[in-house]
């Protein structure tokens, strides 16, 4: 069957909801009006307004309260509508979530989930169009995934919101009204730390995640280099065995994130990736990124911003021809 | 700081002492919002755009009683402020529809106008952001003695975030010259105030951090007026900050295409017999400063000038690529 990501969202809360008594949801507008981007529909009606519950414009109260309430047991998974509004409540997150286990010796854990969409490419401008898991995947005691269409994205909340440790999840919110087939399983869980070889190839390990997978495909189709794609899934902890023998298999490594380049998680598999040696590598590792630079509105500038499958394709052939790392284009005269 | 005084919107911010100006520029927030949704449908604007037709009259208000050199900050619902204060409608339409003759050259988007040279910093499209930057202005302003004030304008349900409360605090304590102006219109997203929030005035807030709180007539300009006068007086004199609840109501959905079927019936149709322009327009008959014939000239004149605004941004160029690299920083260079 054919789902749509924001089904996939709404089908593994459901399901989860009702598999176990103490999930709740938290967030915006998520119940009566069913969600920003309606992958809440219908689960206020079915579970009532305490299980799934519209909270004010109190980010750091609700998700705080998300905190206390997993301390005690619940399984909260709180909402944020756009990856940003976490700014206002980070402190509950990266302080609080993060440190509760550590600090209690093992006493307490937050079993909680923090869903968020994020990701560029439809003109909400520079404060709504981030991806900023590096907020959280530098910080010891979070974890941080991100879905790639409707399979992953109900196997990794299912499996995050099952998972005894905080997990944000960062759907790219560009996928949400995309299709792809997808059979629902309740059994199915994408699990935490594992990546998935998506497409096999020789000449080269392509290293992707989020939206970028799809990039990733279409670049793969058109590139006279022979391609395998990893879609890492989960952002941290990251799979690196997956990820080093398909670069030993290839001798090269290249990552396509949609991150700015000073602050993707390209650059701690590359720096893992080169701690193990360079005797297999053939060329050197090379990373496609966002520029350092904040988000344009205006449509011609966001996708020259944003990596396209041409773009790919042409970094990932050079590289493969020429064993020498090519200029990323905010190094070519614009 | 680096702004060089434009005079266009200067002069036509200066234009608001009159109260025929007035009308016309609530006339003109209404048209440029009325076109704004025509070319979401038309597919010239990307993301999503949100309009203030019927708070016409608390942004005109706001910016004919403060002062070209004082600092404002505001939402993403603020297309009418911008135009209010003296920004252009080609440089409002124009940054919404991502060109560059907007006035962020199209980088911002309709949630992130400015006009710099009348005080309007780049919008803020997180909920409760710009209040305590507004005290950081007043707190400029006491330090190198201006004499200018700030203002924060938020929402309704602003006042549910952190910020709203830190700021007032902030202010009180230090007596900084701001005035804080809550444009409560009922609903945050789709959410009704009275679900989201305990109590129905939010100008009560202002009492447990020592600010006198007052409720206005959101939809009467002269009532918005002679808040801002009083508010901005006291801020002058050193006499620190006052919280406006301005009680107003959106016609229009929260944003894009929102149908807003959450409304109540009958709710919209009564707001709607409180719109801020047919209220002025009809004082203005009733002071003989205006008849039904100038009222028919101004509308004609208005939809002309956007228009026109609207033909000349169509038009007109979309940014070089080179600007997604510049101002990151003044001086370093973002290439690796
Ligand atoms: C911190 C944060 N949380 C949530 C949002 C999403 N959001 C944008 S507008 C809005 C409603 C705000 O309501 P209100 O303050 O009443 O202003 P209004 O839109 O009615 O003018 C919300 C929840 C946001 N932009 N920032
Ligand atoms: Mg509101």
């Amino acid at each position: 069957m054919k789902l749509r990501m924001r089904q996939a969202v709404q089908k593994a809360l459901d399901d989860s909801l009702a598999s176990d008594e103490n999930v709740i949801i938290l967030g915006e507008d998520i119940g009566a009006a069913g969600g920003a981007f309606k992958a809440t529909e219908g689960l206020m009606e079915k579970y009532g307004s305490l299980r799934v519950m519209d909270t004010p414009i109190s980010e750091m109260g609700f998700l705080g309260a998300g905190v206390g309430a997993a301390i005690m047991g619940l399984k909260p998974v709180v909402e944020m509508m756009f990856i940003e509004f976490v700014g206002v409540a980070l402190d509950q997150l990266t302080t609080q979530a993060a440190t509760m286990r550590y600090l209690s010796r093992g006493k307490f854990s937050v079993p909680l989930v923090m869903r968020a969409s994020a990701s560029a490419g439809q003109g909400f401008g520079c404060q709504h169009s981030q991806t900023l898991d590096h907020w959280f995947r530098g910080t010891p005691g979070l974890k941080v995934v991100m879905p790639s269409g409707s399979r992953s994205a109900y196997g990794l909340l299912r499996a995050a919101i099952e998972d005894p440790d905080p997990v944000i999840v960062l759907e790219p919110r560009i996928l949400y009204g995309v299709r792809e087939e997808f059979d629902v399983d309740e059994n199915y869980r994408q699990p935490l730390g594992k990546a998935e070889i998506i497409r096999n190839g020789e000449d080269v390990t392509l290293v992707t995640a989020g939206a970028m997978t799809s990039i990733a495909k279409a670049a793969a189709e058109i590139c006279p280099a022979k391609i395998e794609i990893i879609d890492l899934l989960s952002i941290w902890p990251w799979d690196s065995k997956t990820i080093f023998e398909s670069a030993r298999k290839t001798g090269r490594i290249v990552t396509l994130e949609e991150s700015q380049a000073a602050s993707g998680w390209g650059g701690d598999i590359i720096s893992k990736v080169l701690e193990q040696g360079l005797d297999f590598l053939k060329a050197p590792p090379h990373r496609i990124t966002l520029p350092d630079a904040p988000i344009p509105y205006n449509g011609k500038l966001e996708a020259k911003y944003l990596p396209s499958p041409n773009y790919v394709s042409k970094q990932i052939a050079a590289l493969v021809s020429t064993n020498v790392a090519p200029k990323n284009w905010w190094n070519e005269k614009l | 700081m680096n702004i060089k005084n434009e005079p266009e919107a200067v002069r036509r911010r200066e234009a608001l002492k009159d109260r025929i100006e007035q009308l016309r520029r609530m006339i003109e927030i209404r048209a440029v919002e009325e076109r704004i949704q025509a070319l979401f449908s038309e597919g010239h604007i990307r993301g999503s755009t949100h309009l203030a037709n019927g708070q016409e009259a608390v942004a005109v208000g706001i910016a004919k009683e403060i002062n070209f050199r004082d600092v404002v900050t505001c939402t993403y619902r603020g297309h009418s402020h911008a135009l209010a204060l003296g920004a252009s409608p080609e440089s409002i339409i124009g940054e919404i529809c991502g060109r560059s003759i907007g006035c962020a050259r199209g980088i911002g988007g309709s949630m992130h106008l400015m006009a710099p040279e009348v005080g309007l910093l780049p919008t803020f499209a997180i909920v409760g952001a710009g209040i305590p930057v507004a005290c950081g202005a007043a707190l400029a302003a006491k330090v190198k003695k201006t004499g200018a004030i700030a203002v924060a304008i938020f929402g309704d349900g602003a006042t549910n975030i952190g910020a709203f409360h830190e700021s007032l605090n902030f202010a009180s304590i230090k007596k900084l010259p701001v005035i804080f102006i809550c444009e409560n219109n009922l609903y945050g997203e789709y959410t009704p105030i009275q679900l989201s929030t305990p109590i129905e005035n939010i100008a009560i807030r202002g009492s447990s951090y020592g600010i006198e709180g007052r409720i206005v007539d959101g939809q009467d300009i002269d009532a918005v007026a002679t808040s801002i006068s009083d508010a901005a007086q006291k801020a002058r004199e050193g006499e620190g900050p006052t919280l406006l609840e301005m009680k107003t109501y959106r016609f229009s959905g929260h944003s894009r295409s929102d149908p807003a079927t959450y409304r109540p019936p009958g709710e919209l149709e009564n707001w709607l017999k409180k719109d801020p322009i047919k209220l002025f327009s009809s004082n203005l008959i009733k002071e003989n400063l205006a008849s039904l014939e100038l009222l028919e000239q101004i509308k004609i004149e208005v939809t002309r000038k956007v228009e026109k605004a609207t033909q000349k941004v169509l038009a007109s160029s979309e940014p070089l690529e080179s600007e997604i690299l510049n101002h990151v920083y003044e001086n370093a260079e973002t290439k690796l």
